[in-house]
């Protein structure tokens, strides 16, 4: 501290030091350790139970499946939209890059309802899935479309400036030695967009872990088939079990920080090998 | 990359199609529902006295957040920007943690702090003080969610521009807050502005968070995507689309002034890299 006064004119450390600490503290340690106290303290049985019973198994299940598939389907369109958004010019292109964020910006619940009005049984997309013998609305697929709905910035944004950023002379290179398209963009593109790839897509499920809005009113939330985790912990605190619900809310909160700590290591340790190198 | 005019007819077909149903159908969507039963309906479902009451919950709701976040952000920039000291990169962690948070979590945690059997719940409620299912409560897990926003647009950017100009200012007998209003100040505002429309719209917003903190109390305690849910489960359909075409219509905005910045901060980007 006396280090960081030696070195520099300007004011303002120990004010903007004590208010961010104790802002910080306020808003935001506090409360979350209030969870980590209320959830890791109590008899292992009772966790247990609040977090293995077969109903929020059974939800567990879903909610991790789902992100898994509607971060997949993410990874995979996301990364063709990024590359088109990038790479090629065509009318209505800046309109839908800037439409990307729409999930982003638009409330949840707004997101929900209109995904269940497309998606029920006589909605725009509905009527056309259901002769088919689909049923999107009210089942887990519902919950795949609502979390792949959620998901797309995070992909399409993350992979976006690892594509504008690629080498043009690797490419060159690819294509000078005589490589064919294809296998330019498996063996040249592919390998280097696959750390913001990845990135993206356990942002992305992280996101999906924890989602609720987008998902409650398109899953029709049938207890065992499509109830997903976060309205466990909504339906434990209606009925005043603050435990039950916390130790279900710990366990995602651990989770969510593995996957995005994992994220940060991984991000971190390439560009720290990139800086040194380009010094 | 020399790929064959018809893969880039496929995917820019691809990437179009994905879009138009994922993105594009579920906005038209909502204005089709929200006039299903007439303009007249769609005027009164938004004149209603609850849904003026939401409306003015969420416009006080997002004014206090924002006050709270832009003091924090730009105290929380200016010590990490201008100064070393231990424990610098965990406060820059600890910043970004609401983020990892899920909604309903968000909610959850203030529950524990204030609900009826909470931490602090008893010893506010002998003094007369309700912070859960009433204001406080929607507040405050509204400030927690949008928490890192602004923050997280000025730290890089206050890093990047150092602090040269500030030490000159300073030397030059220039007080901390004059240095402060017109020298960082006017190399920050459009990366300020920037972070404020993207807390506003999510403060606005916000569903899960308030959903477990405001207990529904119509009038009282809705927000707009509350009252939004509310005449949903009521099967009031029309009349919770025609509330929820006043979000969606924050989203084109939120996204119009966002993109518009975004190509504000990058011809200044230009300028500066050209200049120098």
């Amino acid at each position: 501290m006396t280090a960081a006064r030696r070195y520099s004119v300007i004011p303002g450390f120990g004010l903007t030091l004590g208010y961010s600490v104790s802002y910080l503290s306020l808003i935001v340690l506090i409360p979350l350790s209030a969870l980590v106290a209320k959830g890791a303290n109590q008899p292992w049985p009772d966790f247990r139970a609040a977090v293995f019973d077969p109903r929020t198994l059974a939800a567990w299940r879903l909610t991790f499946g789902t992100s898994l598939v509607a971060s997949g389907v993410n990874a995979v369109f996301g990364l063709v939209v990024a590359w088109a958004l990038v790479r090629y010019r065509f009318p209505g292109r800046r309109l839908l890059d800037a439409l990307i964020d729409l999930p982003f910006a638009l409330p949840t619940a707004v997101s929900g309802i209109a995904l269940t009005a497309i998606y029920a049984q006589n909605g725009w997309m509905g009527r056309w899935l259901t002769p088919l013998g689909i049923k999107a609305a009210f089942s887990p697929l519902g919950i795949v479309i609502a979390l792949v709905f959620i998901g797309l910035p995070f992909i399409v944004r993350t992979v976006q400036p690892a594509i504008q950023d690629l080498d043009p002379a690797m490419e060159e290179a690819a294509v000078l030695l005589g490589a064919h398209w294809w296998t330019t963009m498996r063996r040249v593109i592919f390998p280097a967009l696959r750390p913001a790839l990845t990135a993206g897509f356990i942002t992305a499920f992280a996101r999906c872990l924890g989602e609720y809005g987008s998902v409650i009113f398109i899953s029709g939330n049938m207890p065992m088939k499509t109830e997903i985790a976060s309205l466990l912990i909504v339906t434990k605190l209606e009925q005043f079990d603050y435990a039950g619900a916390s130790a279900i809310a710990l366990l995602m909160l651990v989770s969510s920080f593995a996957l995005l700590f994992a994220v940060n290591v991984g991000q971190w340790w390439p560009t720290r090998q990139r800086v040194k190198e380009t010094e | 990359m020399s790929e064959p005019v018809w893969v880039r007819r496929a995917l820019i077909a691809v990437a179009v199609l994905f879009l138009a149903i994922l993105i594009l159908m579920p906005a038209a969507a909502v204005f089709s529902e929200a006039m299903r039963k007439g303009f007249s309906f769609y005027i009164a479902s938004i004149r209603d006295p609850l849904a003026l009451s939401a409306l003015r919950l969420t416009l006080l709701t997002a004014a206090v957040t924002l006050a709270a976040n832009l003091v924090f952000g730009l105290a929380a920039s200016w010590l990490i920007a201008k100064f070393d000291f231990p424990g610098r990169s965990l406060l820059l962690s600890l910043i970004d943690l609401p983020f990892a948070v899920s909604p309903v979590i968000s909610g959850l945690i203030f529950i524990l702090l204030f609900g009826a059997r909470g931490w602090f719940g008893p010893a506010l409620t002998d003094h007369g003080i309700q912070v859960v299912f009433a204001t406080p409560g929607v507040i405050l897990a509204t400030v927690f969610v949008t928490f890192p926003f602004i923050a997280r647009e000025l730290i890089p950017l206050m890093q990047e521009q150092g602090s040269e100009e500030e030490e000159a200012a300073v030397l030059l007998g220039a007080s901390g807050w004059q240095t402060f209003r017109r020298v960082t100040l006017p190399n920050i505002r459009w990366a300020l502005a920037y972070g404020v429309v993207l807390a506003n719209a999510r403060a606005m917003g916000e569903f899960g968070a308030v959903s477990v903190v405001s207990g529904h109390i119509r009038g009282r305690t809705n927000t707009l995507p509350l009252h939004v849910e509310i005449l949903y489960n009521e099967y009031n359909f029309s009349a919770a689309f025609a509330v929820a075409s006043l979000l969606m219509l924050l989203a084109f905005v939120t996204l119009a002034v966002k993109t518009a910045l975004e190509w504000r901060i990058r011809a200044e980007q230009r300028l500066i890299e050209g200049g120098s």
